[in-house]
């Protein structure tokens, strides 16, 4: 039983990595064959650090995840905050039913709901709004009940009697909140906003449907070179994008023990 | 003895924010689909996309769609159950190791991951290099439905074992004894105890793998054969060429937005009356 299970994770494990390590291996490739090593070089890394549409891309990524990411923490963690203190259960089964409605639809209905809204406001105004600011609202869209669902249960573990002594010892309940409550919800809050981080950093298909010419994501850019077609300098950003996340879940991993998984869609 | 203190102002409001920008960006874009999809190209109110929808051949493609969806969650259920049970078998330090491992690649762009897939199956890729050299001959491995399945598969895998992972781990282990005590072999111990309670983790791992599945659009035009679309491909042209006139398209989000719905809401109750059922068992 034991050997079987071992070489059934073997099996799996080497179907999963064997199209990971070719695309390393052949990012170093001297020519552009696909099945041949003609030599060690890095050409297509040099290809790469030298494209500037896939630098413009890269840094609108990073740009649209800090700010989305932060923006739907902001108004996320509020919302948990007021979401958990409705008292009136139908209004609050109502607004978690909302909440709900972006995790369950496909990314692609998502996608194409709110890009029906921005052509309606574009045919209204005239105006040519798709770009950084629908890729931004998107963004925060789809994020905000990640941040809620991280937040919501620190604040179901809260002791209710902290912020109640807080105002008991004279706090306002301004004070209370950011001097007794945040602290206590700052687990919740930073996996919100790395989970908002990554989610925004990934995705694609709901992207693609919002954005404009002006402002492509890297998602939207990879798509747009490998439709079809195989691209070695696609090779070495495959490569260093990996190399990335695996030292950074390295790093993590050596911090903390859990690991967050990435989507992970409570539905 | 405690005196109900009223809500202060910051709890009462903090969620105002948050219901505004939910009721623009999640209700009315909603409202928007449904808008489109009931209406024609003039903007008369009319069922003509869903007679167009029922008639033609979009109703073929909704049923391509689901069936290779459902393939490919079968697939990754029969792949990742026993994956999750020789994980759970390992030592705790070794479980959060593989488990890291056989996350890994999610966190890679699912384009990317695609694209890997293609450039290894590729007709001058390594494998079909491979074929030649070993005498196999050229074998069309891109550009066929089965290469379609296989890149469901390879991306979504992963969803499908970490939800049957995490209820596996933290499965009773003195239930699994009882059974084995009182006379159950370790198959039959497999069938009535470990199966039931890990129910709840098989339903998220379907709900997981077939949403993404039957309403993707890139991995049939990267893998697929010329000419096949899946239900995504057909909203993604729509909504993309065709100038402005999103009815089709939006019909056909709707039907497939309720034909989700639907599934999930079958998935979870499914979940709710076995997972109770398990707990007597």
């Amino acid at each position: 039983m034991k050997i079987t299970g071992k070489v059934y994770m073997g099996v799996i494990f080497t179907l999963l990595y064997a199209p990971i390590l070719v695309i390393m291996v052949f990012s170093f490739n001297s020519s552009n064959s696909m099945a041949v090593m003609n030599g060690v070089s890095l050409r297509w890394y040099k290809e790469l650090f030298t494209n500037e549409k896939a630098i413009d891309a890269l840094v609108n990524s990073l740009i649209l995840a800090v700010t989305s990411a932060v923006i739907s923490t902001v108004i996320g963690t509020a919302a948990a905050v007021g979401i958990y203190h409705i008292k009136n259960k139908r209004v609050k089964s109502a607004v978690m039913s909302v909440t709900n409605i972006p995790m369950m639809n496909p990314d692609i209905v998502t996608g194409v709901s709110i890009m029906l809204l921005f052509a309606f406001v574009a045919t209204l105004f005239g105006l040519g709004i798709f770009g950084f600011f629908t890729l931004l609202v998107a963004h925060i869209t789809f994020n905000l009940p990640y941040v809620i669902l991280c937040v919501m249960p620190k604040l179901k573990q809260m002791d209710k009697n902290l912020p109640e002594a807080a105002l008991d010892l004279g706090c306002t309940p301004l004070q209370a909140f950011f001097k007794v409550e945040f602290f206590e919800l700052i687990p919740g809050i930073a996996t919100g906003l790395l989970m908002a981080f990554t989610l925004s950093l990934d995705d694609f298909v709901i992207s693609y449907f919002v954005a404009g010419e002006s402002f492509q994501t890297l998602p939207i850019y990879i798509y747009a070179m490998t439709k079809r077609r195989v691209l070695p300098d696609m090779n070495a950003l495959f490569t260093v994008i990996f190399a990335v996340i695996f030292i950074l879940l390295l790093a993590r991993n050596f911090m903390t023990k859990d690991i967050v998984p990435k989507k992970a869609k409570e539905v | 003895m405690k005196a109900a203190r009223k809500l202060s102002p910051l709890h009462r409001y903090a969620a105002y924010p948050y219901v505004v920008w939910a009721a623009a960006f999640v209700v009315a874009p909603l409202l928007f689909v449904l808008y489109y999809a009931f209406t024609d190209r003039s903007g008369s109110v009319s069922l003509t996309n869903f007679s167009r929808m029922f008639n033609g051949d979009t109703l073929k493609v909704f049923a391509i769609s689901l069936a290779f969806a459902f393939i490919a969650t079968l697939i990754c259920l029969f792949i990742a159950y026993p994956l999750a049970y020789a994980i759970v078998k390992t030592k705790k330090k070794t479980q959060n190791m593989l488990i890291m491992m056989f996350m890994l690649p999610m966190w890679m762009n699912f384009v990317l991951r695609t694209y890997a897939l293609s450039f290894l199956l590729e007709d001058k890729g390594l494998l079909n290099r491979f074929f030649d050299t070993v005498g196999v001959g050229h074998v069309r491995l891109i550009y066929t439905s089965g290469a379609v399945i296989f890149g469901m598969v390879y991306n979504f895998l992963p969803y499908m074992l970490l939800p049957i992972y995490s209820v596996m781990a933290k499965m009773d282990k003195s239930l699994i004894e009882a059974s084995e005590d009182l006379g159950c072999n370790k198959f039959r111990t497999l069938i009535n105890v470990i199966f039931p309670l890990s129910l709840p983790g098989v339903v998220s791992g379907i709900t997981m793998v077939f949403v993404p599945s039957v309403s993707t659009f890139y991995i049939s035009q990267q893998l697929g054969p010329t000419d096949f679309v899946l239900i995504g491909d057909v909203i993604e042209s729509e909504i993309k060429t065709t100038g402005g006139v999103y009815n089709y398209g939006s019909a056909i989000s709707f039907v497939l937005m309720l034909l989700i719905f639907a599934c999930i809401a079958v998935m979870n109750k499914f979940s709710d009356e076995e997972s109770e059922g398990g707990v007597i068992v």
